[in-house]
């Protein structure tokens, strides 16, 4: 990868043409997630960097879009419903998801193929369409669960963004423990089962403690999928369903506030903690397969 | 080995034929499987799968219509729609009867609107006319109470038409007018039934006894009321009007020995004359009385229709056959055009920019490559509505981008770039929040790309492009071909970022169809549109099934 010192003249302006470009491309990338951070203490209700901030004046920079999020009753009423939410839906792709990952990595599973297709398809169809399709089929299970069974508003409406998340969130949960188990050594479970341990023993002792990080990787798809879902919940939910993206989705849309850019920050945070989490459990997962760290 | 005869089958320890014993071991390994596979596929299937079904059945489904308006409906059926004259009077009146139900239950409106999408003028012809046709019933109702007061009181209804103890009760049409009722009710009704049609009175007064029955049901069932004692809807008296003129009304009544015979028989005499239902929707509306109206009706009346279809490809359904619209109603084909277009042109933008750092990654050592990898990953993991609101920002005429340009020189203070509300920022801001999908499926075929042929290739007397272009590049076509398809399947349907950046020219099919369900309220073009999608994306998704494999999408 290198420059060789027989390298000629043509070939080192290409070889520093080439940094340059994939620089620029990695600026591209890297910048707008950047550009919010400042931005987001900016004094001014501006979009923009203004001259004092330019200046490095510390009057140009305060904290108060941060207090706004935190004072701020809409924004504080999504934040809590965006944190009842996510969990909830993670949990219950994760603990169902998790299940069929272990059914289906199991060597005869009949129409292995159709079953993972349809597995998957939540993650393939686009949000739009699934979210026409839940618009319609949920509100009428609303009204049902409503009319005939007498369930608070409050609670179906909570119920239906919930079990919609979930299953957008599944494919993942899906994906990183299939994957997580084809290294799993079977043999292992055998020779629990010859010690006499039950299969649930089995489960819980043997097999979870190994395919832990596939799941937990999982799981954090599951939670950002939620955490960062818009369409969905747009379409399905009413208005105490509302979560932060959405009350995002608004203040871009309609009275743009720079409140947005603090939580967007926030949310950077966020991710970069996810991010990491993410990475160390791969790294790990690999190391207990025997490969070098990827 | 074996000291058993060759011939008997070979035994498990439990004496079984050992064949058996596999099979049967082989088969309850497939139940456990499927066990632990059922819920989450039963989850999948109700809280996803049926909804996309529903969703397929609402871009054909039309019973609005027929469910609305049954009985004219059926009579319209008789109508040769090609005819140039209006449809017989039976037409008119069922309408007045039906469209007066349905006005009483505000189900008018809603009809009006489904059959606006057809044809403007529509939506206000109904809803005019449900205002309007009380008027007509008021009238007939001061004739009745004229000849005998005694029509002017709510009992002397209630006693014709219910079935008092010991009367036969008209089943049929008590069952087909709560039918009629329970799906023209927006909730599910929760009173109950106090009235049922007496048979005799529906011999001898078919359509009072129909319109006092749907009466009936809606008071006690829906609004909860005793029938006795609520006065009914106008359109009763003039449907009396017609019972008591119809032809035959006079024989009928010498054999009716049910109540109120004489106050009957008054009517009978006293020469009334058939209401004139053409002429009472005339008078609402001229309109009424134009064919064109009437083949609309005609042409979507059916409980199944391909007209959203053909809505959503710029057509539509007329009585003699499939047409194109009008030149200023076609904007969806050039939309879904748009999309696809744009779609590309981000997937190219990914392509070009993606290759050089998937090759950079691929070929820089461990330790540095993952330091990079962290860059593409951090946008991959940040939240979308976080990114769009950073294009969102420095976008603006006033924005990051915009500043750095006169900073440089490039553009002038005052003839800043219009970098949002158009395709620019769509393209460029889906660019950007869609990289990752390319790079990732790249690196990760790259990496599995031996150096030392390339090695081979350059001493072998190849030149650096020769050996790139005819080595590695054909190599790497997997990767490109998964990142590829990827992009294009996740572009072709975003929604939120071309809301947010795109304006009026940069939006994607995706923004009309959630315009169609949340603000026109069409929302059977909004199904068959994403119908269509929905077709486009698991053709696209079956191509990337059949090159990738999706057991082998990996994530991070």
């Amino acid at each position: 990868m290198s420059l060789p010192i027989y390298a000629t003249f043509g070939q080192r302006v290409w070889y520093y043409a080439f940094r340059v470009i994939c620089a620029l491309i990695f600026i591209f990338l890297i910048t707008p997630i950047l550009v919010v951070i400042p931005l987001s203490f900016n004094a001014e209700n501006f979009f923009t960097f203004t001259p004092k901030m330019l200046s490095f004046d510390p009057e140009g920079y305060s904290l108060k879009h941060y207090r706004d999020f935190f004072t701020n009753n809409e924004w504080q009423r999504s934040f809590k419903n965006s944190l009842i939410i996510a969990p909830i839906a993670t949990i219950l792709s994760v603990s169902l998801g998790t299940l069929a990952a272990i059914g289906l990595s199991q060597s005869h599973v009949p129409f292995r193929r159709g079953i993972m297709a349809i597995l998957i398809s939540p993650m393939i169809v686009p949000l739009i369409i699934s979210a026409t399709g839940m618009f319609f089929f949920y509100s009428k299970i609303g009204n049902f669960m409503e009319g005939s069974l007498g369930l608070d508003k409050n609670f179906v409406g909570y119920l239906k963004v919930i079990l919609a998340h979930a299953v957008l969130g599944i494919p993942f949960v899906i994906i990183t423990v299939t994957a997580t188990l084809v290294g799993f050594d079977r043999s292992l479970t055998r020779a629990a089962a010859n010690m006499g341990a039950n299969p649930v023993t089995t489960f819980f002792r043997v097999q979870m403690p190994l395919i832990l990080p596939g799941v937990i990787s999982g799981g954090l798809f599951a939670f950002i999928t939620s955490f960062d879902e818009v369409v969905v919940v747009l379409f399905v939910g009413s208005a105490s369903q509302k979560t932060l993206p959405w009350q995002m989705f608004i203040g871009l849309r309609e009275q743009v506030s720079p409140t947005i850019l603090a939580v967007a920050t926030i949310l950077v945070g966020v991710s970069i903690l996810l991010l990491t989490t993410v990475e160390l459990l791969r790294r790990r997962s690999e190391r207990l397969r025997g490969m070098s760290p990827g | 080995m074996s000291d058993t005869a060759t011939n008997a089958p070979v035994l498990a320890a439990d004496g079984t034929p050992l064949k058996r014993s596999l099979s049967r071991a082989l088969r309850v390994q497939k139940m456990r499987a499927l066990a632990l596979i059922a819920p989450l596929l039963i989850f999948v299937l109700i809280s996803f799968i049926l909804p996309i079904g529903d969703m397929l059945f609402r871009s054909v489904e039309n019973q609005i219509v027929e469910n609305t308006l049954p009985y004219t409906v059926e009579e319209l059926g008789k109508w040769d729609g090609a005819s140039d004259e209006l449809p017989p009077e039976p037409v008119f009146r069922d309408m007045y009867f039906d469209l007066f139900l349905a006005a009483e239950m505000k189900r008018h409106t809603r009809l009006g609107s489904r059959l606006n999408y057809e044809a403007s003028g529509m939506s206000s012809l109904f809803r005019q006319a449900g205002r309007k046709l009380d008027d007509p019933g008021k009238d007939a109702q001061d004739t009745l109470e004229e000849i005998d007061p005694r029509w002017g009181e709510r009992e002397t209804y209630y006693e014709i038409f219910n079935a008092a103890e010991g009367v036969a009760v008209d089943d049929a049409l008590l069952s087909a007018q709560e039918k009629r009722i329970r799906w023209l009710a927006d909730e599910p009704p929760t009173g109950e039934m106090n009235f049922a049609p007496s048979a005799e009175a529906s011999a001898l007064l078919p359509l009072a006894a129909r319109v006092y029955t749907s009466f009936g049901v809606i008071t006690g069932l829906v609004d909860n009321k005793v029938v006795e004692k609520t006065k009914p809807m106008e359109s009763l008296y003039l449907a009396l009007v017609q019972d008591v003129t119809r032809p035959g009304f006079v024989d009928d009544l010498a054999a009716y020995n049910g109540p109120q015979k004489d106050a009957l028989a008054a009517l009978a005499t006293a020469g009334l004359t058939a209401p004139n239902y053409t002429q009472i929707f005339e008078e609402v509306d001229r309109n009424w009385a134009k064919v064109e109206t009437w083949r609309i009706i005609q042409t979507h009346s059916g409980p199944y229709t391909s007209g959203y279809f053909l809505n959503a490809i710029d057509m539509q359904k007329t009585p003699e056959g499939a047409a194109v619209q009008p030149e200023n109603k076609r904007v969806l084909i050039q939309l879904f055009i748009r999309t696809i277009i744009m779609s590309l042109t981000i997937m190219g933008a990914c392509i070009l920019l993606g290759y050089p750092v998937a090759w950079l990654l691929a070929n820089l050592p461990m330790r540095q490559a993952n330091l990079l990898m962290m860059l593409v990953l951090l946008p991959f993991w940040t939240s979308l509505l976080v990114r769009t609101s950073a294009w969102k920002v420095m976008l603006q005429q006033n924005g990051v981008v915009n500043d750095v340009l006169v900073w440089i020189g490039l553009v002038a203070d005052n003839d800043r770039l219009v970098l949002i509300n158009n395709q620019i920022g769509t393209i460029t801001a889906m660019t950007h929040i869609l990289l990752p999908f390319m790079i990732l499926p790249m690196y990760s075929v790259m990496q599995t790309i031996n150096p030392s042929y390339l090695r081979a290739a350059k001493s072998l007397g190849a030149t650096n492009w020769t050996a790139f272009w005819r080595v590695y590049f054909p190599q790497s076509i997997p990767g490109i071909g998964a990142g590829s398809i990827l992009v294009f399947i996740l572009s072709i349907g975003y929604y939120i970022t071309p809301e947010i950046v795109g304006g009026t020219k940069g939006v994607f099919i995706s923004n009309r169809i959630a315009y169609h369900i949340s603000s026109s309220l069409n929302w059977g073009l909004a199904a068959a549109l994403g119908t269509i999608l929905l077709v486009v994306v698991l053709a696209l998704y079956w191509c990337y099934d059949k090159i990738v494999g999706i057991d082998n999408v990996k994530l991070g």
